[in-house]
C-alpha cells in the first residue's frame, strides 16, 4: 500500500490545523454558517437531517487494518457506533459534532487518511476496481495510476472550483467491476504493442440526466497522461455551465459539443500542454508503483478447500472469487445481512474486519462501490476460519451480487437531499427475496435503489433499479429495468408509474416471477430482459 | 400553523423553537406564525448562535402536539426511521393514513 512521505503527511497536517481554526471561527461567530459552508464541505463535513455528515476519503478503496480499526475508534468515539459505506468506496459518518470534527481530522492524519475533496465541485476521490492488484485478468494494476491521479488532483490549484464535481474510475480489466463508464473519465488500462497506457472515456455519469461515457481517447501512454487528463480538465474547466448547476456536469458539455468536438478541443489543448514539461518524473512513477508490490506470497499452498458444510460452500461460491496467485482467494464480506441496512458496519464490525484483514489478508482490505468489504489476499486453507469468523460477527452472508445484495443510499432517514427512503425499501426487499431461497434462484441480479434523482444509489445502473419521488409530500417509487454498470454497461428504463412502498416490492416481485418464467438455460435477469424487451415485464406488472 | 426549526450549531441535533428556547423535541414547538415576526426571531436567534440553517415549516396541531406536514420533517423530528435505538421521537407518525 502506498505510504505517505513528508510532503504528503505536512498537507493533511496542514489542512486539520487549517480546518481547526475555521471551526473555531465558527463556533465562535466569526465566520456565518454562509462563509463557513464551503470550508466544511470541502473538508467532507455535510449538514444532513440529523446531526453533521462526515464523508472520510478511502483512496481507490484500498484500506490498511490501522486505518480500518481508525474507522471503529471514530464511530465508537464520536459518532453512535457504526458507519455508513458508500458508493463511491468512501466511509460516512451520520453523527457527528461540528466541534470534534477537527479532532476527527486528526486522529484520521494519523493513519495516512482525510476527508479532502469528498465533497465540493473538485476532483473528488479516485475509484477503482476493487480487485486491483488481485485479479488474474487485469493488465496492470491500476492503484499506482488512481495514487499518481490522487497526488496530481490533491489541492490542484486550477481545477479546486470546477463547474461542478469530477470523478475518476480506474480499472484495468476488461470486466468492469468499477462502473467505470458511469464516470466524468472513466481510465481503462490496457495493453499495446506491450505497453501499458490508458484507454480514456468521458462524460459518464447518474444524477438526472444519466449518461455512458464516450471514448476520447484509445490509448495515452503514462508518460502522457497527466498532461492528457489535464487538457481534458482544462477543456471543462474553460466551457462547462456554470450558469446552470443542473447542466454544469462535464457529460453536458461533451453531449452539447458532440465527443468530436470535445475531443479536437482537448487534443489541442494536449498538444499546447505538451511543451511544458508537467509529466512527473520518472523517479516518481516508480516510487509510487514500489508501494504496490505484491506480498510475500507463500508457495505450495493447498487449492482445495472443505466444502462438508453447506454455509460455508454456499458463501465460497457467493462470495470468493479467483485470485492470481496460486493457493490465495479473494474474499467478498457482504454488508447486507438479510433485512439489514446495506452498507452499514458497527465499530465492533470494523475493528473485526481489521483483525481479520492482519491474521488473513496481509493487512489489506479493499471497499467496493457496491458497499462491501473486500478480504484481497486469503489463503484458500484459511477460508473456513475467516468465514467462521465472519459469519459470527453478521458478515458472514453469501449473496454477493443476487438480489438481496442492493445497494442503496441512506435515502430520506439521513440525507437532506433526498425524497424517500431508501433503506426500508430495500429492508422489505431483502427479507421477501430472501424467504425460500429465492434471492438464489434467482442468480445474479444487481438492484439499486435511490432516494433522490441525484442518484447516489446507482438506480440507472440496476438490472433493477428503484427512484424515491416526492408525489405530494407522499414517498412513490418508479422501477427501472435493464441497467448495468458493467462492461455491458447499459441504463435502465422507467417501466410506468410510480408504486408506494409495498406495491413496488410486489412489482419486483412480478417482474422476476416473469423472468424465472421466461428464462432460457443460465441466462441472467439482464439477459432475459434484452432479449424479450420490456413489453412482458410492463404486461406482467400492470395488467 | 408554521413552526421554526433548524439545527443545533455545535451538535447538528434538529431542534424546534419552543417559544422559550429551542427544544429537541417537536412536541414542544410553537407556532411562529408566517409574517415578519417568525423571520426577525430566526434573524435574532442565528446571530446569537443558538441556531444554524434553520426555516420555518408547516405543520398541524396532533394528539400528542405539533406535528409537521411534509415527511422529511417528519423524519427530522422522529429521527430515522430504520434506527428505533436512536430515534427521538417515535410516536410521530412517517407516513400519514
Amino acid at each position: 500500500m502506498y505510504r505517505y512521505d513528508s510532503y504528503d503527511q505536512a498537507m493533511v497536517d496542514a489542512r486539520v490545523e487549517e480546518f481547526r481554526d475555521q471551526t473555531r471561527r465558527r463556533l465562535s461567530g466569526a465566520l456565518t454558517e454562509d462563509q463557513f459552508k464551503p470550508l466544511r464541505l470541502m473538508n467532507g463535513l455535510y449538514l444532513q437531517l440529523h446531526a453533521y455528515m462526515l464523508r472520510v476519503a478511502i483512496p481507490y478503496g484500498t484500506l490498511s487494518a490501522p486505518q480500518m480499526r481508525m474507522l471503529a475508534h471514530i464511530a465508537r468515539t464520536y459518532d453512535k457506533g457504526y458507519g455508513h459505506f458508500t458508493t463511491r468506496q468512501n466511509l460516512q459518518f451520520n453523527w457527528i459534532r461540528l466541534e470534534d470534527a477537527p479532532d476527527i481530522l486528526a486522529d484520521l492524519a494519523t493513519v495516512e487518511m482525510h476527508a479532502i475533496q469528498t465533497s465540493g465541485n473538485c476532483i473528488r476521490n479516485i475509484s477503482a476496481d476493487q480487485y486491483a492488484g488481485v485479479s488474474a485478468d487485469e493488465v496492470a494494476d491500476p492503484r499506482p495510476w488512481a495514487e499518481l491521479l490522487r497526488q496530481w488532483s490533491s489541492f490542484h490549484p486550477e481545477f479546486t472550483y470546477l463547474p461542478r464535481k469530477f470523478k475518476f474510475a480506474v480499472i484495468a480489466s476488461e470486466e468492469d467491476r468499477a462502473a467505470m463508464r458511469l464516470h466524468d473519465i472513466g481510465i481503462q488500462l490496457v495493453e499495446r504493442d506491450g505497453v501499458v497506457g490508458a484507454r480514456l472515456f468521458v462524460g459518464g455519469g447518474m444524477g438526472r440526466t444519466p449518461m455512458i461515457g464516450h471514448e476520447l481517447r484509445d490509448f495515452v501512454p503514462e508518460s502522457a497522461l497527466i498532461a492528457y487528463l489535464e487538457a481534458a480538465l482544462r477543456v471543462y474547466n474553460r466551457y462547462g455551465r456554470r450558469d446552470n448547476k443542473y447542466k454544469a456536469r462535464i457529460k453536458i458539455l461533451v453531449h452539447e459539443l458532440g465527443i468530436d468536438d470535445y475531443r479536437r478541443q482537448v487534443e489541442e489543448e494536449f498538444a499546447a500542454i505538451g511543451a511544458q514539461g508537467i509529466e512527473p518524473p520518472v523517479e516518481e512513477l516508480a516510487r509510487i508503483r514500489a508501494f504496490f508490490a505484491a506480498p510475500d506470497y507463500e508457495t505450495g499452498l493447498p487449492e482445495t478447500v472443505d466444502r462438508s458444510d453447506p454455509d460455508f460452500a454456499l458463501w465460497l461460491d457467493r462470495n470468493v472469487a479467483a485470485h492470481k496467485a496460486p493457493g490465495y482467494a479473494i474474499a467478498n464480506v457482504s454488508l447486507k445481512p438479510v433485512g439489514g441496512i446495506p452498507g452499514d458496519a458497527t465499530a465492533e464490525q470494523l475493528d473485526l474486519l481489521a483483525d481479520l484483514a492482519e491474521r488473513y489478508s496481509f493487512g489489506e482490505l479493499r471497499t467496493t462501490h457496491s458497499q462491501n468489504v473486500v478480504l484481497p489476499h486469503v489463503r484458500k486453507a484459511d477460508l473456513p476460519a475467516l468465514w467462521q469468523a465472519l459469519d459470527d460477527a453478521g458478515l458472514g452472508t453469501a449473496n454477493l451480487d443476487r438480489i438481496t445484495d442492493m445497494i442503496a443510499c441512506p435515502g430520506l432517514d439521513y440525507c437532506a437531499l433526498a425524497n424517500a427512503r431508501s433503506i426500508p425499501l430495500a429492508q422489505k426487499i431483502s427479507e421477501r427475496f430472501a424467504r425460500a431461497g429465492k434471492a438464489e434462484t434467482l442468480g445474479e441480479l444487481k438492484l439499486k435503489i435511490s432516494g433522490c434523482i441525484n442518484a447516489c444509489g446507482h438506480h440507472h445502473a440496476g438490472h433493477i433499479g428503484i427512484l424515491g419521488v416526492d408525489r405530494k409530500g407522499t414517498e412513490n417509487y418508479q422501477l427501472l429495468l435493464g441497467g448495468s454498470a458493467a462492461e455491458d454497461c447499459s441504463l435502465g428504463h422507467i417501466t410506468g408509474p410510480g408504486f408506494d412502498e409495498d406495491g413496488v416490492v410486489d412489482a419486483i416481485e412480478r417482474v422476476t416471477d416473469l423472468y424465472l418464467a421466461r428464462r432460457e438455460d443460465d441466462e441472467r435477469f439482464l439477459d432475459t430482459y434484452r432479449r424479450i424487451g420490456m413489453a412482458p415485464f410492463k404486461e406482467a406488472i400492470y395488467d | 400553523m408554521k413552526l421554526l426549526t433548524g439545527n443545533d450549531l455545535a451538535s447538528g441535533d434538529s431542534i424546534w423553537w419552543s417559544g422559550r428556547g429551542w427544544s429537541r423535541h417537536v412536541a414542544d414547538a410553537v407556532d411562529v406564525g408566517a409574517g415578519a415576526d417568525a423571520a426577525a426571531l430566526l434573524a435574532a436567534e442565528t446571530a446569537a448562535l443558538r441556531v444554524n440553517s434553520g426555516y420555518v415549516v408547516d405543520a398541524e396541531q396532533g394528539p400528542d402536539g405539533p406535528c409537521p406536514t411534509h415527511i422529511k420533517e417528519r423524519i427530522r423530528a422522529a429521527g430515522p426511521t430504520v434506527r428505533p435505538d436512536l430515534a427521538i421521537d417515535s410516536t410521530i407518525p412517517i407516513v400519514k393514513a
